[in-house]
C-alpha cells in the first residue's frame, strides 16, 4: 500500500483543490483530510457520514478543592501555567500529569476529554477519513495518526493500495504526524515571497523524515520568475518538480460550486492537474 | 491596543493585512506570531537587533544513578521515555518539556536539560517595532515562541499580531494578548467553514471580533450573511484583481503597490478601536 500526502509549508496554496481533483482521477483509493485544524476536503466531496467517533488528544486535570490545601506545590511545577489557585486553565493544560504526581494530599485526577470527532465518510471519489479538532484543542498531531490509521484500516479493508492525504500548512506537529511513514509527499507552492521561503522549510522538515518529495506550483504565471527560483530551490534541496499549474479563474468558480476543479471545466488548470496527476500516478516513489 | 490578525484557513491573506495594516497605524508594532512558517519579514526586510533563544526541557538522565526501574516511563504520557535493559532512551519530539519524569524518578537520577526549538528576533522595519518567532524545522511547537514573543510586547503603543493559520494551540496563544480578532477570510466554502470555526474561538476567548474579506467579488454574500448572523462586522474588503496578488507575488505590501488603502485600513482601525475589549 502506498499513501501520497499533499502538503504546503505556506496556507491557502492549494493543497485540497488538488487532493479533491486527485480524488476524482485516482481509480482506486481511500482519502484522508490530515489537516485536522481547518478541514476543507469535505466541501469538495459531499460526504454520506458513516461512522462518528470521539477524540481524546489529552488528558485534563481536575482538583478536588475539599482536599486542596492550597499548598501551590502543583502552581510552581507546571510547566504550562495551567494550575493556579486550585483552579485548572483546560486550554493550557497538556495533560502531562506532573500536577497529580506531586500534589501532596492527592487532590489532583487526570481524566481523558473529547478534543476532537474523527469521522469515516463515504464519497462518489471512495471512503473518506477525517475528523475536526475542537478550536483551541491541544495534541493534533495525534488526531492526524488516528486518521491516518482510520484511513489505512479501510483501505486494507476494501483492498486498496492507495491513500491520498490532505495535510495541513506549516511544518509543526501536525505535519510531522502527517508525514512519518509515507511513501512520499507532494508539496504544493505558488510563486510569491512567502511560498518560496514556506517551501524551503517544509522541504528541510520533509527531508528530516527521509520522505520523497515532489513539487509542483500553483498560479506559476502570476511570477515566472519566482516559479522558476521555487523549481531551483525544490532541485537542490532534492525534490522532483512536476506539472505546473496556471492561474485560472475556473479554480475559484469550481471552489464556489465545491466541485473538484477537473470536473468543473476543462481550461488550463484542469488540464495542468489532469497532467499532475499522470506525473505523480507515475512517480517512482509511488509505484 | 493589541489587535490579533487571525483566519482559521491559511493563506486568506493575513500577513498582507498585518503588514498593511502596521505601516498605516502611527507607531504600530508588528509582532509575527506565525513561528513555523514567519513571512512578514519578507515584505518589511526588517532590521534584527537582538535574537532571544527559545528552549525547552528536556530529560537527562544520569545513568550511574539509574535503577532502571522504569517509573520515568511509566509516567510519561507522551511516550518520550523508554527503559530497556540497562538502557533509557529519551525522544526529545515526543517530550512535551513538563518535567514530570524528574519527579517520578525515586533516585533523583534525572535533571532538566534544554533543546533549542527556535528563537524570538527583535528589531525594526520602516520606523516600526518587529517582533518575530522562528521554529526550528523538526521542532513539534511554537507555543512556547509565541509566548516568548508576548512577553517582549511594548505595552503602550498599537499592537497588531500575525497569527498562525487555523484554531489550535499556538494560534490561541498568540489570540489570548488580544483586545481584538480581525479574522481575515476569502469568499469561498472554505473560507467561510474557517471563518466559522475562528468566530467561535473568538467567542470562547470571549474576544470582540470584525472580518476582512480578501479576493472579495463573487461569493461575498454567504460571508455577510454569516457575520451579520454572529454579529462580527464586516470591516474591508479587498477585491479579487490580477494586480493585487502580482504586487503580492512581488512582495510589495499591499499599501505600497495600492497606498489607498492607507486610509481605508485606518479607517478601519477607528472601527476596531470602538469595538475593542477594554
Amino acid at each position: 500500500m502506498k499513501e501520497l500526502l499533499v502538503i504546503s509549508g505556506k496556507g491557502g496554496t492549494g493543497k485540497t483543490t488538488v487532493v479533491g481533483s486527485f480524488a476524482a482521477l485516482a481509480p482506486f483509493k481511500v482519502l484522508a483530510d490530515a489537516d485536522v485544524d481547518a478541514p476543507n476536503l469535505h466541501l469538495l466531496l459531499a460526504p454520506d457520514q458513516l461512522e462518528e467517533s470521539p477524540y481524546s488528544g489529552s488528558d485534563l486535570a481536575s482538583v478536588d478543592r475539599k482536599a486542596c490545601t492550597e499548598c501551590g506545590r502543583c502552581t510552581d511545577l507546571c510547566e504550562f501555567e495551567a494550575i493556579r489557585n486550585g483552579v485548572v486553565d483546560a486550554r493550557r493544560c497538556e495533560g502531562c500529569g506532573t500536577c497529580a504526581l506531586v500534589c501532596p494530599v492527592d487532590a489532583i485526577g487526570m481524566a481523558p476529554q473529547t478534543t476532537g470527532r474523527v469521522y469515516l465518510s463515504s464519497t462518489r471519489f471512495g471512503p473518506l477519513v477525517h475528523a475536526q479538532l475542537m478550536a483551541g484543542a491541544e495534541a493534533s498531531g495525534k488526531l492526524v495518526t488516528q486518521v491516518r490509521q482510520r484511513a489505512r484500516a479501510a483501505a486494507e479493508q476494501r483492498h486498496v493500495d492507495l491513500i491520498l492525504t490532505d495535510g495541513s500548512p506549516g511544518i509543526g506537529c501536525p505535519v510531522i504526524a502527517s508525514l512519518s511513514g509515507v511513501d512520499a509527499a507532494l508539496i504544493v507552492s505558488e510563486p510569491t515571497p512567502s511560498g518560496l521561503h514556506d517551501l524551503g522549510r517544509v522541504l528541510q522538515v520533509a527531508a528530516h523524515f527521509g520522505v520523497p518529495t515532489a513539487v509542483s506550483v500553483n498560479k506559476w504565471d502570476i511570477n515566472a520568475d519566482l516559479t522558476r527560483a521555487i523549481e531551483r530551490l525544490s532541485i537542490a534541496l532534492g525534490a522532483t518538480t512536476l506539472t505546473r499549474i496556471p492561474f485560472d479563474p475556473a479554480v475559484v468558480d469550481a471552489t464556489v460550486a465545491a466541485t473538484p476543479v477537473v470536473e468543473w471545466a476543462y481550461g488550463e488548470a484542469s488540464k495542468a492537474v489532469r497532467a499532475l496527476w499522470k506525473d505523480v500516478a507515475s512517480w517512482g516513489a509511488l509505484t | 491596543m493589541i489587535v490579533a490578525v487571525a483566519s482559521g484557513k491559511g493563506g486568506t491573506g493575513k500577513t498582507t493585512v498585518a503588514v498593511s495594516l502596521a505601516l498605516s497605524v502611527p507607531r504600530a508594532q508588528l509582532v509575527d506570531a506565525d513561528a513555523e512558517e514567519p513571512n512578514a519579514h519578507l515584505f518589511l526586510s526588517p532590521v534584527i537587533r537582538k535574537t532571544v533563544p527559545v528552549a525547552m526541557m528536556v530529560p537527562d538522565v544520569d545513568l550511574r544513578a539509574c535503577t532502571f526501574c522504569g517509573r520515568c516511563a511509566e509516567f510519561c504520557r507522551f511516550n518520550a521515555l523508554a527503559v530497556v535493559k540497562e538502557q533509557v532512551l529519551v525522544f526529545p519530539e515526543l517530550c512535551h518539556g513538563c518535567g514530570g519524569c524528574i519527579h517520578a524518578c525515586p533516585e533523583g537520577a534525572i535533571s532538566r536539560s534544554e533543546r533549542r526549538i527556535g528563537e524570538v528576533e527583535l528589531g525594526e522595519a520602516r520606523g516600526h517595532r518587529f517582533i518575530q518567532g522562528r521554529l526550528k524545522p523538526g521542532a513539534p511547537s511554537a507555543v512556547r515562541i509565541v509566548r516568548e514573543e508576548m512577553a517582549h510586547l511594548h505595552l503602550d503603543v498599537p499592537t497588531i499580531i500575525d497569527a498562525p493559520p487555523g484554531t489550535a494551540c499556538a494560534v490561541q496563544e498568540a489570540m489570548a494578548a488580544a483586545d481584538f480578532c480581525l479574522l481575515v477570510t476569502e469568499p469561498t466554502p472554505f473560507g467561510l467553514h474557517d471563518l466559522r470555526m475562528a468566530i467561535d474561538l473568538a467567542a470562547e476567548l470571549d474576544l470582540p471580533a470584525g472580518v476582512v474579506i480578501n479576493r472579495s467579488g463573487r461569493w461575498d454574500s454567504p460571508i455577510e450573511d454569516e457575520c451579520r448572523r454572529r454579529g462580527v462586522p464586516v470591516l474591508l474588503k479587498i477585491p479579487f484583481e490580477r494586480q493585487i496578488a502580482e504586487a503580492y507575488s512581488r512582495g510589495e505590501p499591499l499599501t505600497d503597490a495600492f497606498p489607498e488603502y492607507g486610509d481605508k485600513l485606518r479607517r478601519a482601525w477607528a472601527e476596531i478601536e470602538t469595538g475593542a475589549r477594554v
